[in-house]
This record gives C-alpha cells, sequence and structure tokens, in this order.
C-alpha cells in the first residue's frame, strides 16, 4: 500500500480539480502564446483564421485543429519548433518504418519537466533513495530507456541502464546488485521467467525485486496478476507516447485503479473517433492531448488512436488527476507486439516487394504459452508459383527474412491456399488478435 | 511433351476432398497422384486423362494449380526396368527432380514419370537409347 507520504511533488499533485482547471487554462494560453512561434502553428492560425488571445476556455480549445501522426510525418518537425534550433538539446524519434520518422525535439527544460513526471510516478509507488533501479527497456531513439532514467536518477536511485535484451546479464545484474525496481516490458518480463527456469533460479526468492513498471505495449489485469505473482513485487501500468514525450503521461498510483494522467502538463480530450465530437465522461473514445509545459515543440489536441475512459469518481489515493483506463484498441490498425509498434501498411509493403504482386495477406497475433507471436498468413497465387514444392519453402524464407528486417521481429510465415483467408462483409480482415490484451 | 498437374494445397482435412470432387464433377479420372507434404502445407500432383481440362476446372475452382511438364517415359516391369533409364540419364548428366512409377500391365510395362531440369534433352537421351517417350494424348490412351 501506498506510504503515508508519497509525493515527490506536493503543490502539483494535490491540487483540486478547480485549481487543475484554472492552471489548465493559464498555461493553455502561455503554450498559445508559445504555438505562435513555430512555423507550422502560424501557417494553422492564419489559415483557419485563429486568434489565440481568443482561446478562453476548453470550449474554444475544439476551434483548434487536430493534429495527428500523418501531419507530424508530412511536415518537417523543424516546422513545429517554437524555439530557436540551438535551444534544443535532445531528439527522440519514432521507428521510422512506415516511412518518414516522427522526431521530438527537447529543450534542458523539456527534458527536466518529463523527467520530473517520471519522478513522481516512480516516488507514489514508493520508490526511494537507496532503492536499486534496473532499466531494462531500449535506450536510444526509443523514449522508454532515457526516459525513464532520467526520472529515476531525479528521483536520486541508483540507476542500472542495462537497456533491452541479454537475458541472462539481466538476471545476473539483478544478482549482483540487488535490483528492487525495474522498468520492463510486460511480455518480456514472462518471458524473462523461462530464463530464470534455465537458471534454476526463482525471481521470489532469488531477487531482491519488490516494484516493477510495465508498460510499452498493452496487457491485461490477469497478464499484470501474473507477473506480480511469479516475481513477488507490485507491478505498476504507464502509459506515453513519443509524440507527447514518452512514458510518464500516465500513471498509476499504489491503488492500481487506472492512470493518472498529469493533467498540470496535458489537456486531456476524449473524443469519438468518427464524429470526432467529445464524448461524455467515462465513455470510451479516442485520447486527445495537448501539451502544456513542452516548449520546444508544442502540439496541441493530437488525436493519440489510443482507446481508453476516464474513470469516473475519486481515486482513494487523493490526486485529483483524472484517470484513464487500460488502453482497449486503437483508433487505427496499429498493434503492438513484443513492445514493438507495427502497421498491417508495413506488412503489405515488403509482400508486395518480395512477391512482386499484391496478395491477400491476414496477421494473427497469438500468445503461445508465455510467447507473443506474430504469424503472417500469405495466399499463394497463381502468379506467386510455378508449380515447385521447393519455390514455396524459399517464398516462405523470403517473405519472414524480408518481414524480420523492415519490423525488426521474426513472424512465422504461413502460406495458405488462396482464397483461404476470410473476410468480414466483403472487408478484408488485416489483424486477427487472438492474444486477449483486452 | 506430357503434362501434370501441380496443385498447392493446405494440410487440413477437406482440402483433397474439394480437389477430388472438383475433378469428378468435370469428369477427370486421374491416372496417378502424389502428394508431397511440407508440415503445414503441400503439393499434390495429379497425372490425369485430360490436364488440361482438370487445369481450368481447378482454376475456376479457386485453386492454385500449374501446369507442370514432365516426361512419361515406358519401361519394363521386369527387374532392372528402372535402373536402366536412370543409367541411361545419370550417365548424360540429367538430373531427375522428382519422379514416381506406376505397373500398366504387370511384369510387363510400367510408366515412370519425372519432373527434370531440361526437358528437351532428357527427352532426346531416352529415345536415343530406345525408350518410349509418351505424349499428353498417349498417355490418355495407356
Amino acid at each position: 500500500m501506498a506510504p503515508e507520504d508519497n509525493y515527490w511533488n506536493r503543490r502539483m499533485e494535490t491540487l483540486s480539480r478547480e485549481e487543475i482547471s484554472s492552471l489548465q487554462l493559464k498555461k493553455l494560453r502561455g503554450i498559445l502564446e508559445i504555438c505562435s512561434h513555430s512555423p507550422y502553428y502560424r501557417r494553422i492560425f492564419k489559415e483557419e483564421k485563429i486568434d489565440p488571445s481568443r482561446i478562453e476556455d476548453f470550449d474554444d480549445l475544439r476551434r483548434i485543429p487536430f493534429t495527428d501522426k500523418n501531419i507530424l510525418r508530412e511536415n518537417p518537425s523543424t516546422d513545429f519548433l517554437a524555439v530557436p534550433r540551438e535551444e534544443i538539446i535532445r531528439l527522440h524519434s519514432t521507428s521510422g518504418t512506415t516511412g518518414q520518422a516522427i522526431v521530438i525535439y527537447y529543450t534542458r527544460s523539456d527534458i527536466q519537466t518529463w523527467a520530473e513526471m517520471i519522478a513522481r510516478c516512480m516516488y507514489m509507488n514508493g520508490v526511494r533513495r537507496g532503492d536499486v533501479f534496473q532499466n531494462m527497456i531500449g535506450y536510444g531513439l526509443f523514449t522508454g530507456g532515457l526516459g525513464f532514467h532520467y526520472g529515476a536518477e531525479l528521483v536520486g536511485v541508483l540507476t542500472i541502464p542495462s537497456g533491452a535484451g541479454n537475458s541472462r546479464r539481466q538476471i545476473q545484474l539483478m544478482r549482483e546488485h540487488g535490483t528492487t525496481v525495474a522498468h520492463v516490458i510486460p511480455s518480456y518480463a514472462l518471458l524473462l521467467t523461462e530464463v530464470f527456469e534455465e537458471m534454476g533460479l526463482d525471481p521470489r526468492e532469488d531477487t531482491n525485486l519488490r516494484i516493477l513498471f510495465i508498460g510499452a505495449e498493452p496487457h491485461s489485469e490477469d497478464m499484470r496478476q501474473r507477473i506480480e505473482e511469479i516475481y513477488g513485487v507490485d507491478a505498476y501500468n504507464s502509459y506515453g507516447l513519443t509524440e507527447m514525450n514518452g512514458p510518464g503521461v500516465a500513471f498509476e498510483c499504489p491503488h492500481k485503479q487506472g492512470m493518472h494522467l498529469w493533467e498540470d502538463h496535458y489537456i486531456l480530450e476524449v473524443i469519438d473517433p468518427q464524429t470526432l465530437e467529445r464524448v461524455p465522461e467515462g465513455e470510451e473514445g479516442e485520447l486527445v492531448l495537448t501539451t502544456l509545459s513542452r516548449e520546444g515543440m508544442p502540439i496541441l489536441r493530437y488525436r493519440t488512436r489510443d482507446l481508453a475512459s476516464v474513470i469516473p469518481g475519486e481515486c482513494p489515493c487523493g490526486r485529483k488527476h483524472r484517470r484513464i483506463s487500460r488502453i482497449k484498441g486503437r483508433s487505427d490498425d496499429m498493434f503492438i507486439i513484443k513492445g514493438v509498434n507495427v502497421f498491417p501498411l508495413q506488412v503489405e509493403e515488403v509482400l508486395m516487394k518480395t512477391l512482386g504482386v499484391g496478395s491477400n495477406y491476414q496477421i494473427h497475433l497469438e500468445r503461445v504459452g508465455v510467447r507473443e507471436e506474430m504469424k503472417v498468413l500469405v495466399e499463394v497465387t497463381g502468379e506467386l508459383w510455378h508449380g515447385n514444392p521447393s519455390e514455396l519453402r524459399a517464398l516462405q524464407e523470403r517473405i519472414r527474412e524480408n518481414l524480420r528486417s523492415a519490423i525488426l521481429l521474426t513472424p512465422l510465415v504461413e502460406l495458405v491456399e488462396a482464397g483461404s483467408i476470410t473476410k468480414s462483409e466483403g472487408k478484408a480482415v488485416r489483424v486477427v488478435d487472438k492474444r486477449g490484451n483486452f | 511433351m506430357a503434362h501434370q498437374i501441380n496443385v498447392f494445397a493446405q494440410n487440413k482435412p477437406g482440402r483433397l476432398e474439394h480437389l477430388t470432387k472438383t475433378l469428378l464433377e468435370a469428369g477427370i479420372n486421374i491416372r496417378a497422384i502424389t502428394i508431397t507434404g511440407m508440415e503445414d502445407f503441400g503439393v499434390v500432383k495429379l497425372l490425369v486423362d485430360s490436364p488440361e481440362k482438370a487445369y481450368q476446372a481447378l482454376i475456376k475452382e479457386g485453386f492454385t494449380a500449374y501446369m507442370k511438364e514432365i516426361i512419361a517415359v515406358i519401361m519394363r516391369d521386369q527387374p532392372g526396368g528402372l535402373h536402366e533409364i536412370c543409367q541411361a540419364m545419370g550417365t548424360r548428366g540429367i538430373n531427375i527432380e522428382d519422379a514416381y512409377g506406376f505397373v500398366i500391365q504387370e511384369m510387363k510395362t510400367a510408366l515412370l514419370v519425372m519432373e527434370v531440369e531440361k526437358i528437351p534433352e532428357a527427352e532426346k537421351v531416352l529415345v536415343d537409347s530406345g525408350f518410349k517417350v509418351l505424349s499428353d494424348e498417349e498417355l490418355y490412351q495407356i
């Protein structure tokens, strides 16, 4: 349970609803002013005839157009800069496998704000000086690693930047340094249990772990409970996305009843992805976020494509920052497997390139034991095949290899008969998720 | 030149039934069949009395099929019958990729069906060595 005093930033974490609203309005005016220094927003304000000084409340906010991945891709990232280039001290980037990578720029103050958000998340769940934190997640352009790293150092814990993978080494590090807290992708946490077993170790007995931060991919309550049981820890869900800094946008508190979204840093709207209108509080919709504190690259009304709902009522922890539910799915067709974001279009492009012709395909996401598997079914048509059995093996191998280099995952490839992939009301179903995450 | 039909099929119940039903409805007589299985899929090879008709019927039913050129050669149904052919091919450097055989007249004649890379060369080797190579029409007659 929560320690008596678990506020990293007591003032911000104990704001009342009214205080949050008035702070948001004040910061909104500030961020709109900052936006008018960015070439992109200057253009948008002009085109849409928006006078930022006339945006006075949350209703007025609706006059500002949404931003989304495509807009970020189609415009040069520097068009979103609201400060001179030399103020920027870091960039992160999405994988860019679907084409143009999205680049996010951070000023020194942006990095500090972000670290402070992560520090709140860690501190409220009992991480303290003296803890040993193993950050078992990708460093580099991916925000997961460095985001947590800076937050952990701010809290003042010994931070082991172990990065992703290298399972035996991870376990050795845990044992050698007495790791008490770790940050890990949930599917990897489960995978690691196999390695513990191989090494004849029991994570409950043979490590000092007591807290796991799990995130970067959707998972179910069941999965959390399994992880907690196997490791003998408390596991906390987190939410974030590169476009909004990275991890730490929303985080579970010790009550594990939804993730508090830090509303002093973001304005949250939940919209119907079809009508684009806001849905009533508590109803599921797409999360739309406006950065309130980012000075380097402010983004207004960003459509995350993540579907979730706001959990009504007050959290027993007392924080009034609203809570969002687990992510229930996506309003586009992106899926996450083994921590990697994949769009069906990427698979389609690889198939097109490999085969030279379009072929019907379907992606199956399955859970086999503790492993997640991605299986790509490809229909074998007359154009692809010249009657030899050996061709089929080679084709399978070529598809697998090309997919691996494009999406950095090795999928299973299954060749199926033409016409055997089922359609739904005449529409191709590209992804069948049988993992039961939601 | 003779032909067989190679059909891509998934390895699951009901697929062969569908295939044979299609041929039945098209009035096709199957002279020989082999199946090359590879875990989750396989290739069914069919020697039929009317390859073109069988091919069209299968395509129409949505099968992925391929008309494959083959060599059908008569061999003696006696000890050493297959050896004679293999010897003729082997000494002239012709590799057999896939083959199957069946008896036409017991103790007298049998048929060997071969997939080879160099069809014209193989045919010439066999004819030069005194073997009878069948055309589609002749295959239908037997």
